[in-house]
């Protein structure tokens, strides 16, 4: 679900935030165009509205664990983690976690990727929000529901800066709700 | 572990939470595991407190993380400072035009670059990463922003393993860490 359409209707800072993200055209590849969120991060009053906007959701909801998918997904979590008194957790690509992991294979394009987390990073009933810059298939998405609820913790959303035309009209990713700020702009001069 | 500083008291918290994963990646090394440190929200919010207490106010413009830790200390740190955050990337992840700079490894070499225009001539910068081993990371991301005419104030790392001299490898910029590893 946007947010546009959940309570921030007109919200001049989504506006500000959407346009703070460049488009970079056939990024990694031929006929994509790539949301980059590096010049959100370049303008600190878009980048803290935009962490601002996730605190103020998630505040209250009892939310022990703020899970991040690397990398982007690491320059959004802690921040959110630290607002809300949660911890915070990498998912990572396979081999970088040093401890104990379990994994939690997820179809890409063209084969398979692998999502790791540590083993004893979450527990049983703690209430999980997963965050990622950008929610496309949602297949990274649901690799890091499926980790979090394999160890027993309840996924309450997932959370996401942009959303793809994909998932629009969807309010729900494996049965948990999605919440995005902001979907792709249409640009005529990629920015 | 000693403590670099004398104690502030929060010193103790963030040492106590780092956890040490002997041979890691490899034999014979005792890799220092940030994550847990993560898990404590207190301990966490007082890692990144300590950083913000020394950079507020010193007109600090730009913090620059190193992928992939450095992204998890620079973002609230840059927040809470009033600056921007860039990330200082491995090679092919970032999607615009780039800088690059290579920096030597045990075996071999390894690049990081950085987005063009992210940083502008004059702007003083922070660099932020987890650790600092033997410092050639670090001096690529000083590189990286003093070829694009910024001033790096200060390197700033949790954790410092000083046995690998990285603290003199830095081109004479100045280290600040929480917790040395001995």
């Amino acid at each position: 679900m946007f947010a546009a359409e959940n309570g921030l209707k007109g919200d001049p800072r989504l506006q500000a935030i959407s346009e703070a993200i460049r488009v970079v055209p056939h990024f990694p590849k031929q006929g994509i165009m790539f949301q980059d969120i590096t010049t959100l991060l370049l303008d600190h009053k878009a980048f803290k509205d935009t962490v601002d906007i996730f605190v103020d959701r998630y505040r209250d909801m009892g939310i022990s664990v703020v899970a991040g998918v690397e990398a982007r997904g690491f320059m959004f979590g802690p921040s959110i983690a630290l607002a809300i008194g949660a911890k915070f957790v990498p998912l990572r690509k396979p081999r970088k976690l040093p401890g104990e992991v379990i994994s939690e294979a997820y179809v890409l394009e063209y084969g398979t990727d692998c999502l790791e987390m540590h083993v004893g990073a979450v527990q049983p009933g703690e209430r999980a929000l997963v965050i990622d810059d950008l929610v496309a298939t949602g297949g990274t998405l649901s690799a890091a529901i499926r980790l979090l609820e394999r160890v027993g913790a309840e996924v309450v959303e997932c959370a996401c800066v942009i959303g793809l035309p994909e998932v629009k009209g969807q309010r729900r990713l494996n049965g948990k709700p999605l919440y995005i700020l902001v979907e792709p702009r249409k640009i005529d001069n990629g920015y | 572990m000693s403590t670099y500083r004398d104690e502030d008291p929060r010193i103790h918290g963030i040492k106590t939470k780092i956890r040490v994963v002997p041979n890691f990646p490899k034999q014979g090394i005792m890799f220092q595991d940030i994550t847990t440190l993560l898990l404590d929200p207190k301990a966490f919010k007082d890692t990144i407190d300590l950083f913000v207490e020394r950079y507020k106010g010193k007109n600090i413009s730009v913090v620059a993380g190193i992928e992939a830790r450095g992204f998890i200390f620079g973002p609230p740190i840059a927040l809470a400072i009033g600056a921007k955050f860039v990330p200082l990337r491995k090679p092919r992840k970032l999607p615009g035009e780039v800088i690059s700079e290579e920096y030597i490894l045990e075996y071999g070499r390894d690049c990081l670059e950085m987005h063009v225009g992210a940083v502008e001539p004059g702007e003083r910068a922070l660099v932020v990463d987890d650790l600092i081993a033997t410092g050639g990371t670090l001096c690529a991301a000083m590189n990286l922003l003093e070829r694009v005419g910024a001033e790096v104030i200060e390197c700033a790392c949790v954790i410092e393993l000083p046995e690998l001299k990285g603290r003199g490898r830095l081109n004479g910029k100045p280290l600040y860490v929480l917790v040395e590893y001995q």
